[in-house]
C-alpha cells in the first residue's frame, strides 16, 4: 500500500475501488470459461459436472459481491464525485461520462443475468437462456469501462490482469466454436469474426487510447480534477 | 449431471439423458432430489409429491 | 362424401325438449347422423343446418337455472357415454366437469388443427358442417360458463378456414340476440404435433406450438391463465347432437363401452376413398364394401394413425372398428385413420419413411425423442436397405424401451408404436429385408401420405 501523496494523491478509496473491479473483472471472466465448460459438459473424474455447475454459479455471485463493493467504494471516494445513481444509470456522471457509462451498462446486464438465474425455476427455460446470453455483451463493456477509467491503465499490474482476463474469455469462445458450436455456419462464422475483430481492436486502440497520452484529458476527467491527475501520474506511481 | 446428484434413482442412457426408475423418493433423498432439479440445464427435471386419492 | 353402411338417410325429428327427454320415442338408429345433409360441394347453410337437425336448445336459460341446466347437460353426456374424437378417447364429460369445476372463467378451444396427414375427418367437418361444429362449440361453452370459443383450423386447409369464418358471420347476423359465447376463427400451424393440447394452448398464447409438460394442465389453467376445455371438432359436433336428442339417443348406436357413432378417414387401395361415418363396432370389411371395395390385394391396414398400429393383411376379416374390438390387435382407433396398404408396396420400405417423417416432426424438446425417434428410423432404414447390424430386433426393442414415455408428450411413443407394430406384423418382410435387403416393390411410389409439414419458426425455437 502506497502512502497516499498530499491531497491530491489518491485515496484508499480509490485503491479500493480499481481492486475490487480488477477482481470482478477477473471473477466475470473465469465465471464466463466455467460456464463454458458446464454448456460443454466437461468433466473429470475429479471435478464432476455438478461441481463445475457449482463453480460456475458461485464464482458469478463472487463476482457480483466484488461489483458491488467497487460501486460503493468508487461512490464514496471523493475524487471524482460519482454518484450511486451513475452504477445503474449509464452516461450521466460528470467523471469520464462515456466509459463510467460503460461501466454501468455492464452492471446492468450482469444484475440482470444473475436475477434471473437466481428466478430460473420460476421463470421458464427459454426466456432464462435468452437473457443469459447477455453475458457475453457484459464482459467486453466491462474490460472496456476498466481500461477506460483507470488512471493508471499503463500499470504492468493491470495489464496482465487483463491480458489474463481476454485468454480466459477469448480461449473460452475458441473452445466452443471448436467443438462445434453454434450449428450455423454463419453464426460460427460471426462468433469467431466478432473475437477477432475485438482482439484486432484492442491491440489497435489500446495503445494510442488508455496506453497512450493525455488519456485522462481525452476520456472526459473533468478539468478541475485533471491537475491531480497529472501529479499523481507524474509521481511515477504505480499499483 | 442430475446422475452425478442422485445415483441412486437417475441412470444415464446412450445420449446423456436422464432415466428416472419412477419410484417414490424416501426422506432423505428428497433434498439431493431437489439439488438435482435445480442444477438440470434445461429444467427437465421436476420433483412432485405423490397424491394420494 | 358420406355412405351409411346401414340405414337411409333420414331427416332427423323435432326438437325435443329437456321435459319430454324421458318420453319414449322409438326410432329407427339411422347413419348418417354428424354427415346428415352433407353434399358433395359447399357447406351446409345455416338455414338448412337448422332444418336438418333443429334450433339448438337453449343451455343457459334463465338466470337463475343457468348452472343446473349445464350441468344436466353434462351428465347427459356423460350417461351418452361419449368419448373425445382427436385420438385419446377421454371421457368428455369428465373433461367438461373438470373445467366447469375450476376456478375462472373458462374459454373453449375447438381443436381442428388435424396434424395427421392421413386424416381429413377434421377438414371436412369444419368445411362442409361448421354450423354443427360451432354449435357443439356454443353448448360446450355454455356447459362450462365460458363466455368465447376459439375455433382452430390447420392452415393447410384454406377451404375450411373459409367456411368457418363465413359460418361464423352467419351466425353473428341471425342471431340477433348475440347469445354467448364469442366465436373467433385462428389458423394454426400444420404439423404433426401442433394439435397436441398443450401445443395448441401454447400457440394460441403466441408462444410457439410446442408441448409443455410442466403443471399446470390446460383444464385447470391454459390459454390465459383460465380453465380451458379443448375438444376435437368432432366430439363438439357429437355433443350438438346429443344436447339435441340426448343421450338414449346416442347410445342406439355403437357398442355399450363406445357407443355412438364415429367419422373415419379411410385411404389405401379402395374405390372411393375418404371420410365416411361409422357406428362403432362397424366391421372393417363393411367400411370397405361402403367405399366401393377393394381395388387391389390388402397386406395390412395402419389403424389410428401414424402413431397407430399395424395389422396384418390375414387378420382383416376379423377387424372391427372400436377400441374393445381392436385392442386384441395391439391398436385403437384413434383419430379414425385407416390406411389401407396394398399388396404391391412394401411395408418395410413405408414404414421407414414413416419412421423418419416422425421423427422429423419432432419439436425437438426432449433428448430420448430426438435422440430415440432417429436411432430408430436410421435401424430401420438399415433393415430396409439390407445393412442392418447384427441384432437388430435387440437393438430396436432397447431404442423402443429409452424412446417410449419419456418426452414431454406422447408423439415419441406413437412412433415407437407404429414401427414396433410394424416389426410384429410384417415380421417375415423385415426379416427378409434384413438379410437381403430392397425388395423389388422398395422403389415404387410411396402408398402412404406424408405431408412436408416443417416443425415452422414459430413452432420450435433454436435449441442452442
Amino acid at each position: 500500500m502506497i502512502t497516499p501523496l498530499a491531497a491530491a494523491g489518491p485515496s484508499f478509496d480509490w485503491y479500493l475501488t480499481r481492486s475490487t473491479g480488477a477482481v470482478a473483472l477477473l471473477l466475470l471472466s473465469v465465471a464466463i470459461a466455467l460456464g463454458v465448460a458446464d454448456v460443454q459438459r466437461w468433466s473429470t473424474p475429479r471435478w464432476p459436472r455438478f461441481v463445475i455447475d457449482s463453480l460456475h454459479r458461485n464464482v458469478s455471485l463472487l463476482a457480483l459481491a466484488f461489483l458491488v463493493v467497487h460501486i460503493l467504494t468508487s461512490v464514496l471516494d471523493s475524487f471524482a464525485h460519482i454518484g450511486l445513481i451513475d452504477a445503474i444509470v449509464p452516461f450521466v456522471g460528470s467523471y469520464r461520462p462515456f466509459w463510467l457509462g460503460l461501466g454501468a451498462v455492464a452492471f446492468d446486464l450482469i444484475l440482470a443475468v444473475i436475477a434471473t438465474s437466481l428466478l430460473r425455476a420460476r421463470m421458464g427455460y427459454a426466456s432464462w437462456r435468452a437473457v443469459h446470453w447477455l453475458t457475453y455483451a457484459s464482459w467486453p463493456i466491462a474490460l472496456l469501462h476498466g481500461f477506460g477509467t483507470g488512471s493508471d491503465a499503463k500499470g504492468t499490474w493491470l495489464l496482465a490482469l487483463s491480458a489474463i482476463c481476454v485468454v480466459l474469455v477469448v480461449g473460452a469462445v475458441l473452445a466452443r466454436v471448436i467443438s462445434g458450436w453454434p450449428g450455423d455456419m454463419r453464426l460460427r462464422g460471426a462468433a469467431l469474426g466478432g473475437v477477432g475483430a475485438f482482439a484486432l481492436f484492442l491491440v489497435l486502440w489500446l495503445p494510442q487510447g488508455p496506453l497512450g497520452s493525455e488519456w485522462a484529458r481525452r476520456s472526459g476527467t473533468p478539468s478541475s480534477l485533471l491537475a491531480h491527475a497529472h501529479a499523481a501520474a507524474a509521481s511515477g506511481r504505480t499499483r | 449431471m442430475c446422475a452425478e446428484l442422485l445415483p441412486e434413482r437417475i441412470s444415464l442412457d446412450e445420449w446423456g439423458y436422464p432415466i428416472l426408475d419412477g419410484t417414490p423418493l424416501d426422506g432423505r433423498e428428497v433434498e439431493h432430489a431437489l439439488r438435482a432439479a435445480r442444477a438440470c440445464p434445461t429444467l427437465a427435471l421436476l420433483v412432485d409429491r405423490e397424491r394420494r386419492s | 362424401m358420406s355412405e351409411a353402411p346401414s340405414a337411409t338417410t333420414e331427416l332427423l325429428p323435432d326438437v325435443q325438449s329437456r321435459e319430454d327427454r324421458d318420453a319414449p320415442r322409438e326410432q329407427a338408429p339411422a347413419l348418417p347422423r354428424l354427415l346428415a345433409g352433407v353434399r358433395r360441394h359447399g357447406s351446409v347453410t345455416l338455414d338448412e343446418h337448422i332444418a336438418l337437425h333443429g334450433p339448438l336448445p337453449q343451455v343457459r336459460g334463465a338466470r337463475r337455472r343457468g348452472r343446473e341446466r349445464a350441468t344436466m347437460l353434462i351428465e347427459e353426456i356423460g350417461r351418452a357415454g361419449l368419448l373425445g374424437r382427436g385420438g385419446a378417447a377421454f371421457p368428455t364429460a369428465l373433461k367438461l366437469r373438470a373445467v366447469a369445476a375450476a376456478r375462472g372463467r373458462a374459454i373453449v378451444v375447438a381443436n381442428g388443427a388435424e396434424g395427421e396427414p392421413a386424416s381429413h375427418k377434421d377438414q371436412t367437418l369444419l368445411e362442409m358442417l361448421p354450423q354443427l361444429v360451432l354449435d357443439g362449440a356454443v353448448v360446450a361453452a355454455e356447459a362450462v360458463g365460458a363466455e368465447e370459443a376459439i375455433v382452430c383450423v390447420c392452415e393447410s386447409a384454406p377451404a375450411s378456414i373459409a367456411s368457418v369464418e363465413a359460418a361464423i358471420e352467419e351466425r353473428s347476423a341471425d342471431r340477433s340476440a348475440t347469445r354467448a359465447p364469442k366465436l373467433h376463427v385462428t389458423r394454426v400451424p400444420s404439423h404433426y404435433v401442433a394439435g397436441q393440447e398443450s401445443a395448441l394452448v401454447n400457440y394460441l398464447g403466441g408462444g410457439p406450438a410446442r408441448p409443455t409438460f410442466t403443471p399446470p394442465m390446460p383444464f385447470e389453467q391454459g390459454l390465459r391463465r383460465r380453465p380451458t376445455l379443448i375438444d376435437n371438432v368432432e366430439t363438439l359436433a357429437h355433443i350438438a347432437l346429443i344436447a339435441r336428442h340426448g343421450a338414449r339417443w346416442f347410445r342406439q348406436l355403437g357398442t355399450p363401452t363406445h357407443p355412438g357413432s364415429a367419422l373415419v378417414t379411410l385411404s389405401g387401395p379402395v374405390r372411393h376413398p375418404g371420410v365416411y361415418e361409422i357406428e362403432h363396432g362397424a366391421s372393417l370389411s363393411s367400411l370397405i364394401d361402403a367405399a366401393g371395395g377393394p381395388t387391389a390385394g390388402v397386406r395390412g391396414v395402419l389403424m389410428g394413425g401414424y402413431a397407430g398400429a399395424w395389422i396384418r393383411g390375414e387378420s382383416l376379416r376379423h377387424v372391427a372398428l372400436s377400441n374393445e374390438h381392436l385392442a386384441p390387435h395391439g391398436a385403437s382407433l384413434g383419430a379414425g385413420v385407416v390406411v389401407l396398404l396394398s399388396e404391391q408396396a412394401c411395408p418395410v420400405a413405408e414404414t421407414a419413411r414413416v419412421a423418419r417423417w416422425l421423427a422429423g416432426q419432432s419439436t425437438r424438446q426432449c433428448g430420448p425423442c430426438i435422440h430415440g425417434l432417429d436411432a430408430l428410423a436410421g435401424t430401420v432404414e438399415q433393415v430396409a436397405a439390407g445393412a442392418a447390424p447384427p441384432q437388430v430386433a435387440r437393438r430396436l426393442e432397447r431404442l423402443a424401451s429409452l424412446t417410449a414415455r419419456r418426452g414431454a408428450c406422447g408423439h415419441p411413443d406413437g412412433a415407437v408404436n407404429l414401427i414396433m407394430s410394424a416389426l410384429e406384423a410384417f415380421e417375415a418382410e423385415f426379416a427378409d429385408h434384413a438379410r437381403h435387403g430392397p425388395c423389388e416393390d422398395c422403389a415404387r411410389a410411396p402408398e402412404l401420405a406424408l405431408a412436408h409439414r416443417p416443425v415452422s419458426e414459430r413452432a420450435n425455437g433454436a435449441s442452442s
